[in-house]
């Protein structure tokens, strides 16, 4: 298994959308490089021919009726965004007008 | 005595026979929150109002002499991941401070359809990332018998409340053990059910193939009621299983004659506190002595069980966690330049250490080039574990082994090593990861006075060999019916 740097810190912090300062970063790296190398103990087992589990019931593809049902009124999804307009959740502008 | 001190099954009895009303119990409770909450601070919500028109629909109910469910006019305190309708839900995460779900879970539904009364929403580890709920964004959360020790976690405030009589009962979730720690430092009754077995509709995720919800009560009768009221397949959450529900009462029953009983070696070995493991085997004998079979087993891949559930629940926690960016819910930062700096401010600020420690751990467990190398291989390792229960189940009927490896800590005593407190968990977590049903309940007291638990574990779905097991015990024994003396001191 791996040993992680503060580079590897600050590009999944980018993965996962959040944002450190240096010192936040270092942390992290020395924390997290703790944990791994206690998790590394996995690599004691022999796991080659074991199947993953995932979930423990063999559930498959659970699937419902396509029935169209009422949801939520728009103005109770809408209530708790910090903005909403004309019935639209509203985030910072994405796309370029020149 | 006063009327929270009651059992839920106590009081159902007095209400019906109408000796109580369900408005003087909910009073009752409110004047118990009044004189130790400020000591103990396991709410982060209290719903008075709408606990009073509760009680007084149940008296209604009572009075036309209507057929009441056990849990009619039962003050129950609700831990704050369940989504609870036009009432705040925060998870203890400063991102969710101002979040009303226009929606109640599945849970609530069920426990309105019976009439309980809502005391209000209790503190958690921020996300139920925790072991301790020291992990809350608004408050420490004190152990009530002893104030300077923490509750145990993510469910603390759920424990906490019940321990100190400021709830009847309660509801937790546990993804790695966070209803059986607690409810085991706390000493009082928290049991996990099988995975799949209560639908998880409106909680708020944290690990999808391991979360589940589950009860907090003082005694194992008042477990078996809450289950009934919350067991069942629910088309809105397809990972809930269509398995028969029993009536979990019908296992309250003071014989385990021939039962029996496993003890795996691998539970008690180092880094087990001395006192506790006392405490265990004294229960162990107890229940050799009613009638059971002890008989020692191995499940060999215990060791393994942390490094499995620290790979798997971040993983899948970081990508439960994705959907909270500022958009649609809770909190956003200030005047953001464009789209990603805001996710990330917002994000950044809202989520807590721990919670961000734990989405950089999935994060990366999960990045490319290393996901074969530790979420396959947890997962793997996750099967191993997982066949060694299957394989103790064929030679027995429950496992009896402690719920933690220490009592309650101190305050601050674990927050600067992030691993430390993981390893809080390794007792729990193996369980949690064979979706196997579970209880911890109170086994005695080491010597500075603080509960310990004894941890019960079954087969799926065979809830009621655990129930039979832990009612006979309680039947048997007083620790359930101590209560803590909680100091009247300003200063915590």
């Amino acid at each position: 298994m791996a040993t992680i740097t503060t580079e590897g810190v600050s590009h999944v912090a980018n993965l996962a959308r959040l944002e450190f300062n240096d010192e936040e970063t270092k942390d992290f790296t020395e924390q997290l490089a703790r944990i791994l190398d206690y998790i590394g103990k996995l690599n004691e087992l022999e796991t080659d021919d074991v199947p993953p589990t995932s979930h423990i019931h063999p559930l498959h593809n659970i699937t419902k009726p396509d029935v169209v049902k009422t949801s939520l009124p728009r103005d109770a999804v809408l209530a708790n965004a910090p903005e909403a307009e004309e019935g639209f959740f509203g985030v910072p502008r994405v796309i370029d007008v020149d | 005595m006063s009327l929270y001190q009651f059992t839920a099954h106590e009081l159902h009895d007095k209400l019906k026979a109408r000796e109580i009303t369900a408005v003087e119990l909910t009073e009752s409770v409110f004047e118990r929150i009044e004189e130790v909450e400020p000591q103990v601070k396991g709410y982060l919500t209290l719903t008075k109002e709408i606990a009073l028109q509760q009680a007084n629909a149940a008296d209604i109910g009572f009075q036309n002499g209507d057929e009441m469910s056990p849990l009619a006019g039962i003050p129950i305190a609700i831990k704050d991941v369940i989504c609870t309708k036009d009432v705040r839900t925060t998870c203890a995460s400063k991102i969710l401070n101002n979040f009303v779900p226009p929606y109640d879970a599945t849970v609530m539904t069920k426990l309105h359809q019976q009439g309980v009364v809502m005391i209000g929403k209790t503190n958690m580890d921020e996300f139920a990332m925790g072991s301790s709920t020291e992990n809350s964004a608004y408050q420490i959360t004190h152990n009530p018998w002893d104030l300077d020790t923490i509750p145990g976690g993510s469910s603390g405030g759920s424990a906490a409340v019940v321990a100190a009589d400021t709830a009847i009962c309660s509801l937790g979730s546990d993804t790695g053990g966070s209803i059986r720690q607690p409810a085991a430092l706390c000493g009082v009754v928290g049991m996990k059910p099988t995975y799949g077995r209560i639908s998880r509709y409106g909680l708020i995720a944290f690990a999808s193939s391991l979360d589940q919800i589950g009860p907090f009560t003082k005694d194992v009768t008042d477990c078996a009621i809450v289950l009934n009221a919350l067991c069942g397949k629910d088309e809105m959450d397809s990972t809930s299983v269509n398995v028969p529900v029993p009536d979990f009462t019908q296992s309250l029953i003071n014989d385990i004659q021939g039962l029996k009983i496993g003890v795996p070696e691998e539970y008690f070995t180092e880094g087990l506190d001395t006192e506790v493991a006392d405490k265990v085997q004294e229960a162990i004998s107890k229940l050799e002595s009613l009638g059971a079979s002890i008989i020692n087993i191995s499940l060999p891949h215990t060791e393994y069980a942390i490094a499995t559930y620290y790979i798997i629940a971040p993983a899948e926690a970081s990508a439960n966690l994705a959907r909270f960016d500022g958009v649609r819910y809770g909190y956003r930062t200030e005047d953001p330049v464009d789209l990603i700096g805001m996710y990330k401010k917002t994000r950044s600020k809202g989520f807590g250490e721990e919670v961000k420690r734990r989405i950089m751990l999935g994060t990366f467990a999960l990045s490319t080039g290393y996901q074969d190398a530790y979420y396959k291989k947890a997962q793997k390792v996750r099967t191993l574990i997982k066949s060694d229960f299957d394989a103790a189940f064929e030679q027995v009927d429950v496992i009896a082994t402690p719920t933690s490896p220490t009592p309650a800590f101190k305050i601050g005593e674990r927050t600067a090593d992030p691993l430390q407190m993981y390893l809080c968990d390794v007792m729990t977590t193996p369980a949690s990861q064979a979706g196997l049903p579970g209880i911890s309940v109170p086994c005695g007291f080491v010597e500075n006075g603080l509960p310990v638990g004894l941890q019960l574990l079954a087969a799926p779905f065979a809830e009621e060999s655990i129930l039979r097991v832990a009612y006979t015990y309680q039947q048997n024994t007083e620790y359930h019916l101590q209560k803590p003396v909680i100091s009247n001191s300003d200063d915590k």
